[in-house]
């Protein structure tokens, strides 16, 4: 024993390297905080030049003292570290200037007239989303009650049961349709009901199946990565009971991928709920509800707060209402968001 | 041999030829419905490919129409591409292997909302802040990089050019492309970074020899979709760009190439007669762009992926 452990023993030049100086762990922050004072004096304390500037510094203060204190190898790792963490705050700010904007400029136009009309008959103030609303809810359950179903059995033809060349190709055109545009999706379903009602055709359904279109390939994407990662373990275990392989993937496989596919279901929904321009498309706008899917004009949120936008009407109210929309808009995200956690922490199997 | 061929061949139930049959048909299903788009497309376009110039806004033929509307599409993307695909492996570096655990859960939900927020919104956005926010740059960058061509000027006092259109669209991309980079990182095979830190790696090293390798096509396929998005995006561009039919590289001046969704949706609402032949025609440009574009990427994800190790 003893002696094999004499055997390991490193060369002496290694144990030189490992005991090699290191700037103190507090050096990183209190460089970056000089290279803030720094560039708070040369651009005169404005708040973005400051930071800007002062980041530049830093990457250079700490690349050539690190070089000088530690190594080359060391000095790339942290000038590496900086620009990560600096790429993370540059996206925050126009992510957090949009949310901000949408808040600032879209709460003072909620009340409760703004959720309870339309905008029949509205010229000037007033008006609502009502009609909006109810055009985007059920348009987008409409299109998730196409897609889910597609989507997770073709995913699971995929996972469990394709093989040769079928699925390859079923995989790859996925692939492709995911990058069909919105609007593609959009002139479908116009292309579609034109030959079926004649040239102008405006109908909720084919709001619906353009909205299909873009959600089923993100639900199979999804899916099929949650059925990817379920133990082949727990499939023999089951098919080793006997248990006929279709209850296998409903009890055991779909189960355990719960809590993922749902996430990625949620994550489809939020994806097309906001989209614009197919539904800009095939449903137009109008400014009286329609809860008729198979006839006429449907206003959706998206659509109704990009024509408030474009056409704020003569006294130009439209602009609060786009705003009021958008915030809606946001905020249906962010609840269906939470909503998709909450049933993905509750049915986690890993919590089991 | 006594058992015989019962274990060998199982016999086939009649529920799991039922559900095996159910899921095979919607795949089929889906390549019905991606050959209807094509069909579909095609039927309605076809007319508009050869209409005359009544149709064209006076152009000549269909392809000197839709022709810069092509060139403004892909330059477009390609801005948001070059912006903002640095900057999402940046964060998505930072969420999986730099912040701390905790702050990085959070991190990650923030970018999952993100990726939701619509296109309506940004394109709001991008009118009432962000253009004026850009005009003192693009005002810099004229001055100092003028000699370049995308940055020749005059810069439009609004800031509604193609540089606020590309840096919205990168925005846009940069949720996405960050969320599915981050997930491949994620999944970087927790022995091979621990192996490379024992052998001494910094921690860039060891992203560099672990997480790139297992995380190369992740990220090709991650800018394939922001990509995807980007050509097709509409509403965002049809809000910020005060596109028309030209070629140019100039990123500022007031004169900018359209783009081809863009168009649609604001010539759309209002089109009647061969005018929407043309337009759906143009959207089947589109289609075929895109697809050209997601062909293409899949194949290098295909052969990349031998090398990944990510198998």
């Amino acid at each position: 024993m003893a002696s094999t452990l004499e055997t390991q023993q490193p060369p002496a030049g290694a144990a030189r390297s490992i005991h090699q100086r290191t700037l103190p762990r507090y050096a990183p922050a209190a460089v970056f905080g000089g290279c803030l004072v720094i560039g708070a004096v040369l651009t005169g304390f404005g708040l973005i030049g400051t930071v800007v500037l002062g980041s530049v510094i830093y990457l250079v203060v700490i690349y050539v003292l690190s070089r000088t204190v530690e190594s080359s190898r060391k000095a790339a790792d942290r000038v590496v570290t900086g620009l990560v963490t600096s790429a993370f705050v540059i996206a925050l700010v126009p992510l957090v200037s949009v949310i901000y904007t949408v808040f600032s400029r879209g709460l003072p136009v909620l009340s409760a007239t703004f959720f309870t009309s339309s905008m029949r008959n509205v010229v000037g103030e007033g008006g609502g989303v009502f009609h909006a609303i109810w055009g985007t809810v059920y348009i987008t359950g409409m299109a998730l009650v196409i897609s889910v179903p597609i989507g997770i059995l073709t995913a699971i033809y995929l996972v469990e049961y394709g093989r040769g060349w079928l699925p390859r190709q079923i995989r790859f055109l996925v692939d492709v349709m995911t990058g069909i545009p919105s609007i593609v999706a959009g002139l479908f379903a116009y292309a579609l009901f034109v030959l079926i009602f004649g040239p102008g055709i405006r109908i909720g359904i084919g709001g619906a199946i353009a909205l299909s279109v873009l959600m089923i390939p993100v639900v199979v994407r999804s899916t099929e990565e949650m059925l990817k990662l379920v133990p082949n373990e727990l499939r023999e275990a089951a098919y080793a009971l006997g248990v006929p392989k279709w209850r296998t993937i409903v009890k055991v496989v779909l189960p355990t991928a719960l809590a993922g596919i749902a996430t990625g279901v949620t994550l489809s929904i939020a994806r097309v709920i906001g989209e614009t321009a197919p539904l800009l498309i095939i449903l137009g706008i109008t400014d009286s509800a329609n809860f008729d899917p198979f006839s006429g004009r449907i206003a959706t949120l998206p659509v109704f707060t990009y024509y408030e936008y474009i056409q704020p009407g003569v006294d130009g109210s439209g602009e609060g209402r786009a705003f009021g929309g958008a915030l809606v808009l946001v905020l249906i995200v962010l609840v269906l968001n939470a909503v998709a956690r909450l049933i993905s922490y509750l049915f986690s199997p890993t919590k089991a | 041999m006594a058992t015989r061929t019962r274990s060998e061949h199982p016999p086939v139930r009649r529920g799991d030829r039922i559900f095996s049959a159910t899921a095979l048909g919607a795949g089929i299903l889906i390549l019905l419905i991606l050959a209807g788009v094509a069909i579909f497309l095609l039927v309605q376009g076809v007319p508009g490919i050869t209409a005359g110039r009544g149709s064209l806004s006076g152009r000549d033929s269909f392809w000197a129409y839709v022709g810069p509307f092509a060139f403004g599409t892909v330059y477009a993307s390609i801005i948001a591409l070059v912006v903002a695909v640095p900057i999402a492996v940046g964060i998505a570096l930072f969420i999986s292997h730099y912040a701390p655990r905790r702050v990085a859960l959070a991190l990650g939900y923030i970018v999952d909302l993100l990726a939701a927020v619509p296109s309506v919104v940004f394109g709001v956005w991008g009118i009432t802040v962000l253009s004026p926010a850009l005009v003192p740059i693009m005002q810099w960058l004229e001055d100092n990089a003028g000699f370049l061509p995308f940055f020749e000027g005059p810069t439009l006092t609004s800031g509604r050019n193609m540089f606020t259109a590309g840096l919205v669209l990168a925005v846009m991309i940069l949720p996405i492309i960050t969320a599915i980079c981050r997930e491949v990182f994620l999944q970087t095979p927790r022995l091979h970074e621990e192996a490379a830190l024992a052998l001494g790696a910094t921690r860039w090293e060891m992203i560099r020899m672990t997480v790139f390798p297992y995380g190369r096509s992740g990220i090709v396929s991650a800018s394939m979709l922001g990509l995807g998005r980007a050509l097709g995006e509409t509403l965002a561009v049809a809000l910020v760009l005060s596109g028309s039919a030209i070629y140019t590289f100039n990123t500022l001046a007031a004169e900018n190439s359209g783009t081809i969704a863009a168009n649609i949706a604001l010539q759309f609402p209002e089109a009647s007669g061969t005018a929407v032949n043309v337009l759906i025609a143009t959207g089947l440009i589109l289609f075929v762009i895109t697809f050209a574009v997601n062909y293409t990427a899949r194949k290098i994800v295909d052969r990349r992926s031998e090398f990944s190790g990510a198998n």
